[in-house]
């Protein structure tokens, strides 16, 4: 059965790729000795798909990630056992059954929700508050994007879908996905330019709340990608075909 | 949340910035109040091959399990974040705690090859400890080294407050407990260095005076002190079955040289090759029960969840319960998906069978390390593998699939003609022969095999200590002598030779069998920039050149010197158990009568390792 897993990426893990992430999982998979399933052939490996890469550097509460399983607990069972051979710093939050022909993580991904902090020493005296609604009225946002070949001008507006402050921080939510993808720093740098300010690589620190699908039900809808994964509320087992 | 030594900013900079972080399954973490003495653990090279190591998780392990010490580990960091900690001047820090290593009580450096040499000092320079042991002072951590590299710590007698000669299963914690003592009495770090000199496989170097001869060879080498022991005898531990061995090893985050179980088998080797080192300081060969091995290989997988085990040991084949322990463990790991890797095994039906079981055959390959190309010349390395062995070995390769042959040698051998360094090329021919002579419902496509040459350099307590090396437009030519001999091959498609860098050859030589008047010139090449000398994008010769030349270091001197029979070596004080009289006679075996000897289960030849009392020595007769 396919098990959509929500994870955080917290703290110094931040610092590691997504490849180590990979890597944690499978190794924390048969420390727990779950049942995940496994490819066929010379190298069995775990067949694990994760929806959206984090980059290094940033933390998240919303990471996803597609596992096939043999046999599983409850969901309240699988996600203890799990987490007991995990570190705190990156650690599962849910571990729900997918329906049958679900699209996988990577190719529903959508959307994701941002929280930038900024850092002590950065951006002194800085207006980006009062700048944030009128950024985000216009109608267009012109960015030079670069490309391994060229660098052309994209609007970014059409990609920027909320934009607001949350107490001292910047809440904003951004397409993110193979069709359309907007990072969060392309953003500040759209800000920047609007403030007159300039741009510090390292001027904030970004953390993923939460990432999004289209809603099956309604196109125009964002949800989270475990929305569409159930609770297991009893231990269950795949039948094999010999 | 653990604050880090380094912060965001500086860390999004660097490459890898996980080499930093610590924080890896398995980690131990303290409180630091119930601690007595924090131990610093330091593999001087970059995290993924220190992380790699299992000497150091087996000594973090042992010490961890103390309560009053605490066990952090230490890397050498890349020079992109060398160079920030040294504009920035933010001191090395244990991974564990993100704390200066300035503050520990121990800083244990591993010495696993003498590239490594310029990497310790920077390591102590980036923890703002001095570099030499004389300007220490009691404020700063005791700098004890330990392995291969300590059989001659002569080079880097300088640098260290104390070396540690042999495994450190035995008598670390009785190290620690004369620290604790001393330092609860207010003694001072060199009265604590002194007393710890006297215990047994503990050298204090600064506790030594070297003279020498006018040819620069040594004259004597005397204790300052008289109650300091002349001769430091190594440590073993005999029982390796009921000992310390890891059951939760570190599990990294990023991807490591060796990212996988390793279940060390056995110590030592029976089999004495004539140039190897480890086959002669580590003896006797001491092998773990099978059942411990079995106990500890399930529980090591259970708590990394890591895909893959490794047996490790200096010859996997020679180990006594070796079918037991691999089908046992093809059972297991078959069930939990895990893959096996079985290297330094003997080609034979045995490990054939398990190899087509664990790996597919088209995509492995057959390693063969006849490491001479003539018989007589292997005979003179006592090398006891003959061309018949590997002929057979390969022909049953091929019948099972395999395609791949790769071949090990070494050039610039005692008594080495060019007739003997063409027939690698000779060997790798008829290899191909076999295959090609195979009916061809036996073959698969081309045979593809790859020669690889490393030069010879002759270490301390073997019996080619007394060797001499060649030169660097020797080797050059030695090596292009073989290729070329290899495209005159007939089935010259099918051959691939390669060669080591010789550079870092004559470097290696001059420190492997070098003494402590080598020290400034570390010190100078690592003042001049020289770091990472094992990497050779890092790697800066002409400067060693350069240091050695200000310093009147004449490298033929250890390099190509004849060495007399009587000559005193700087690294005669340790006593390894094997004698120095039986090297003699194995050299003279070598290179004038040319003729093997026995392995110690066909016949003991009386090397002297049976002074310890056990091992391979007693076996059979208990």
């Amino acid at each position: 059965m396919k098990v959509r897993i929500k994870f955080t990426k917290t703290g110094s893990l931040k610092f590691i790729g997504h490849l180590d992430v990979m890597r944690y999982f499978q190794k924390a998979f048969r420390r727990a000795e779950v049942e995940v399933a496994y490819s066929k052939g010379f190298s069995p490996h775990q067949l694990l798909s994760f929806a959206a890469p984090l980059g290094i550097g940033l933390t998240s509460d919303g990471e996803y990630l597609d596992a096939e399983f043999d046999a599983v607990d409850t969901s309240e069972q699988m996600l203890k056992r799990i987490n007991d051979v995990m570190v705190e710093e990156l650690h599962i939050l849910e571990f729900k059954e997918l329906p049958e022909g679900a699209e996988n993580a990577m190719a529903s991904v959508a959307g994701s929700d941002y929280l930038l902090t900024i850092r002590d020493g950065y951006y002194n005296n800085h207006t980006f508050f009062d700048k944030l609604d009128d950024f985000f009225q216009k109608e267009e946002i012109l960015m030079m994007k670069k490309t391994k070949k060229s660098e052309k001008e994209v609007d970014i507006r059409p990609m920027l879908y909320a934009l607001e402050r949350r107490g001292e921080q910047i809440y904003m939510k951004l397409a993110t996905g193979s069709v359309a993808n907007l990072k969060p720093e392309t953003v500040m740098m759209a800000l920047c330019k609007e403030c007159n300010i300039e741009y510090e690589p390292f001027g904030t620190m970004t953390h993923r709340l939460e990432t999004y699908m289209w809603n099956p039900e309604n196109e125009n809808e964002l949800i989270p990608l475990g929305a569409v994964g159930h609770d297991i509320m009893e231990p269950k087992r795949e039948q094999v075909n010999e | 949340m653990r604050k880090l030594a380094l912060d965001d900013e500086i860390l999004l900079t660097v490459e890898k910035p996980a080499r930093y972080i610590g924080n890896e399954i398995n980690m131990v973490v303290k409180d630091k109040a119930e601690i007595d003495v924090r131990f610093a653990m330091c593999f001087p090279d970059v995290y993924e091959i220190g992380m790699s190591h299992l000497g150091i998780q087996i000594l973090y392990d042992m010490f961890n399990r103390r309560e009053d010490v605490w066990c952090e580990r230490v890397y050498s960091p890349w020079p992109d974040l060398d160079k920030i900690m040294r504009e920035r001047q933010i001191p090395l820090f244990g991974l564990e705690s993100q704390e200066p290593i300035k503050e520990f009580d121990f800083l244990g450096i591993t010495i696993q090859y003498e590239m490594c040499y310029t990497n310790i000092l920077q390591v102590l320079d980036l923890s703002q400890i001095p570099i030499y042991s004389k300007e220490r002072t009691d404020e700063h951590p005791i700098v004890i080294g330990g392995g291969p590299c300590t059989y001659n710590p002569e080079p880097l007698a300088d640098f260290f407050d104390l070396f540690y000669i042999g495994e450190g299963e035995t008598i670390y914690f009785d190290l620690i407990d004369l620290y604790k003592k001393m330092k609860a009495e207010g003694k001072s770090r060199q009265e604590f260095i002194k007393e710890a000199g006297k215990m047994e496989g503990i050298y204090a170097p600064s506790m030594y005076e070297v003279t020498y001869h006018e040819d620069g060879t040594v004259k004597s080498f005397d204790p300052i002190d008289e109650d300091m022991p002349r001769k430091i005898r190594k440590q073993i531990v005999m029982d390796v079955s009921h000992t310390y061995y890891p059951e939760k090893p570190l599990v990294p985050y990023m991807k490591v040289t060796q990212d996988r179980v390793v279940l060390e088998i056995q110590r030592g080797c029976i089999r004495g090759c004539r140039f190897c080192q480890a086959g002669q300081i580590y003896r006797p060969v001491r092998e773990r029960d099978v059942n411990m091995l079995k106990d500890y290989a399930i529980k090591m997988l259970k708590n990394t969840g890591q895909d893959e085990i490794t047996l490790s040991s200096l010859s996997s084949s020679d180990y006594s319960g070796l079918k037991e322990l691999t089908y046992f463990l093809l059972d297991e790991c078959q069930k939990k998906k895990i893959n096996i890797s079985l290297p330094s095994l003997r080609i034979d039906e045995f490990s054939l069978d398990v190899m087509s079981r664990v790996q597919d055959v088209k995509k492995g390959s057959m390693t063969f390390a006849p490491e001479a190309g003539s018989q007589r010349m292997r005979d003179v390395i006592n090398k006891g593998l003959t061309k018949e062995d590997i002929l057979t070995g390969a022909v049953k390769a091929f019948k099972g699939g395999w395609t791949r042959v790769k071949l090990y040698f070494m050039l610039g051998l005692p008594t080495e003609t060019e007739e003997d360094i063409k027939d690698i090329a000779h060997l790798a021919e008829d290899i191909a022969m076999a295959y090609y002579r195979l009916p061809a419902e036996d073959r698969h496509g081309r045979i593809s095999i790859t020669a690889s040459a490393s030069f010879f350099i002759p270490k301390p307590f073997t019996p080619l200590q007394w060797a001499t090396m060649v030169n660097m437009n020797d080797y050059k030519e030695k090596a292009h002598i073989v290729n070329d001999e290899m495209k005159a091959q007939h089935n010259r498609k099918s051959l691939k030779f390669q060669w080591h860098d010789a550079k870092t050859t004559i470097l290696e030589g001059v420190f492997a069998r070098g003494d402590r008047r080598l020290c400034k010139s570390i010190y100078d090449a690592y003042k001049a920039g020289c770091i990472y000398d094992a990497w050779t994008e890092h790697f800066q010769y002409e400067t060693w050149l350069d240091v050695f030349e200000k310093n009147q270091v004449d490298v033929d001197f250890y390099t190509t010197r004849e060495r007399d029979l009587e000559e005193i070596f700087p690294w005669d004080f340790i006593d390894i158990g094997v004698t120095k009289e039986y090297l003699k006679r194995e050299w003279i075996r070598a290179t004038q009568n040319q003729v093997i000897t026995p392995n110690c289960r066909q016949q003991c030849v009386g090397c002297g390792a049976k002074t310890f009392g056990g091992g391979v020595c007693y076996e059979g007769k208990n």
